[in-house]
């Protein structure tokens, strides 16, 4: 409580003398050290961990400490291991492209379109309440719905448009990409709602009084100025599917697999070191797109 | 393009936004549906009857482990989740008012944290604990392991809030006489409640429905997502969605309350 009492003292250098104050530095440290100690402990210590771990040996009971790369050419020396990360890269390149063109549309739609505040808050919340529930039971969800016996099957059948149930709806390619598009839209939807509600109402007009026509307003102003929002919904898109194997696992019914599915079940086998290696590799693979997509956009200057 | 006659274009999006809340809304309907199942349905429509039988059966343990412990277990580590990612947002967000050295870095230490997978913080944490001789547990390697998904969110929240926030009222209200408490608790506080309590959403929420981060870290007692997870791929009774109807109610209530409390504040503060 102590630092935050003393918060606020900042400003215009107008620190009094009547009491003992802190220097203001000393008073920033203390406020971040709480979140510096959490993420130390439970995120650089852990990833330091696995990739030291990455070089150890080990058998079906226990690790040795130990330098080894077998790990590492174990993992890149199999070409199973080189399908799945083309699997899972695959898999972010389709929900990136569909969820970026539903978002952007949706956050087009709820920032241009319609015209009172509430209106727009309420519709808001319509979209990001699903994504405040359980992913496990929104995956499920879809079960009956796409399932052989389903609704989207039942109807078809019944309305004599298809004579035999569609198989490939359910446990395939396309559910896992439905469903992940399904759990992940709303990080796209928000962040480019927020800079598309920045840009500034006359720049549309003037645009307007210029002659430009709806289409070339939205391809050479509205775009352009919305490309920060879509830069950080890919990251948050991509990083997701990335790292996902409880879809992958529910929906493709085990017969795809991702890379974190991979770790999974080697985890799941006790083969620690041989899990970790894929994490360093997996870890890797993501920072540089990250970074990559950081080069273009500057979060801080987006918050 | 604002007072005109809506064009078509607007039309056309009307229906897109439409389709796209049935996509959300329309799976989790079928499930809460098919959670009403009579004693002799299955798993897919149409419905054999109407009964509350499986959500009776949530309650015998023999049907699906133990429900009632997970729940008390996923609900006491959200408000735990919850509580630390308030403060600690909050405290965070204040730092980086001012220039400190270590500031950049502390912040995409935490933009890392939203951007490294799940799985990989659950295997490091699993690791970590084993390697120090921990046994790991939901209120103490899980706790950790939600924490690096809930701040990151909290710490932007508290970030962009700030970056909103003129000081122009703590220089108000120290002109008037007010201490540097006084100035934090009267003036500071209430302007960024809304947003405080927003912050309290997410993390209870993300902890809530946490699955990935807790695999590796929950210790010997499962937490309500993993139970449920474990239920996908054994249950093979409409019991699976009675928990999922009992579980998204749960999380509306959470989120309906919390929004009550937001829209209720607002107005209090508009009326003063």
């Amino acid at each position: 409580m102590a630092t935050m009492a003393q918060t606020d003292t900042e400003n215009a250098g107008r620190v009094r003398r009547q009491s003992f104050r802190l220097p203001l530095a000393v008073i920033s440290y203390l406020q971040a050290i709480p979140l510096t100690l959490i993420l130390g402990f439970f995120l650089l210590l852990p990833i330091i961990m696995i990739a030291v771990v990455s070089f150890w040996d080990y058998d079906f009971a226990q690790m040795y400490p130990d330098f080894l790369t077998m790990n590492y050419a174990e993992t890149l020396g199999s070409w199973v291991t080189w399908k799945t990360y083309l699997n899972t890269l695959k898999y972010a390149v389709l929900v990136w492209a569909i969820t970026l063109v539903i978002g952007f549309w949706v956050a087009y739609f709820l920032a241009f379109h319609i015209r009172t505040t509430s209106m727009q808050m309420v519709l808001f919340l319509i979209c990001t309440v699903p994504f405040l529930t359980s992913n496990i039971i929104r995956m499920i969800s879809w079960i009956p719905v796409l399932g052989r016996n389903g609704l989207i099957n039942s109807a078809l059948v019944n309305s004599g448009v298809i004579s035999e149930p569609v198989e490939w709806l359910l446990y395939s390619d396309f559910a896992v990409v439905l469903a992940m598009v399904h759990l992940y839209t709303l990080f796209m939807v928000t962040p480019i709602f927020n800079t598309l509600m920045r840009i500034d109402k006359s720049l549309v007009e003037a645009a307007r009084d210029a002659g430009a026509s709806s289409w070339q307003v939205l391809s050479n102003v509205i775009i352009p100025l919305a490309k920060p929002g879509m830069a950080i919904g890919t990251i948050f898109v991509v990083t997701l599917v990335m790292a996902d194997f409880s879809t992958v696992q529910v929906m493709s019914g085990g017969q795809s697999a991702s890379v974190a599915l991979m770790m999974k079940n080697q985890m799941s086998l006790l083969q620690y070191p041989a899990a970790a290696a894929n994490a360093v590799v997996l870890l890797v693979l993501v920072l540089l797109m990250v970074a990559g997509i950081l080069r273009i956009v500057d979060i801080r200057k987006e918050l | 393009m604002y007072r005109e006659k809506r064009s078509r274009e607007f039309y056309l999006l009307a229906i897109f936004f439409a389709v796209f809340v049935l996509f959300l809304y329309g799976p989790l309907s079928a499930i809460l549906i098919l959670s009403f199942q009579g004693p002799n349905g299955g798993l897919t429509f149409p419905l054999n009857g109407v009964s509350l039988r499986w959500f009776a059966n949530l309650f015998e343990t023999q049907a699906v482990g133990d429900f009632g412990g997970s729940f008390r277990r996923s609900a006491m580590l959200g408000i735990m989740v919850m509580l630390v990612t308030v403060v600690v947002s909050l405290l965070a967000g204040l730092a980086f008012r001012r220039k400190f050295i270590g500031a950049t870095a502390l912040f995409y230490l935490a933009v890392a944290s939203l951007v490294v997978p799940s799985i990989i913080v659950s295997l490091g944490i699993g690791v970590l604990f084993s390697q120090l001789g921990l046994q790991p547990a939901w209120y103490s390697s899980a706790f950790g392991a939600h924490l690096t998904w809930t701040l990151p969110f909290g710490v932007l929240i508290m970030f962009a809030v700030f970056n909103r926030f003129s000081p122009a009222y703590e220089e108000a209200a120290r002109d008037l006489g007010a201490s540097s408490w006084q100035t934090f608790s009267n003036v500071v506080l209430p302007m960024i409640a809304p947003s405080l309590i927003g912050v309290g959403l997410f993390g209870f929420t993300l902890s809530y429905d946490e699955f990935a981060r807790t695999l590796m870290t929950a210790g010997s007692f499962n937490t309500l997502p993993l139970e449920i997870y474990g239920m996908t791929t054994n249950v093979t009774t409409p019991v699976l969605y009675a928990l999922g109807t009992v579980t998204t109610i749960f999380s509306f209530l959470v989120i309906a309350g919390t929004l009550g409390l937001i829209v209720h504040l607002n107005r209090r503060r508009q009326r003063s």
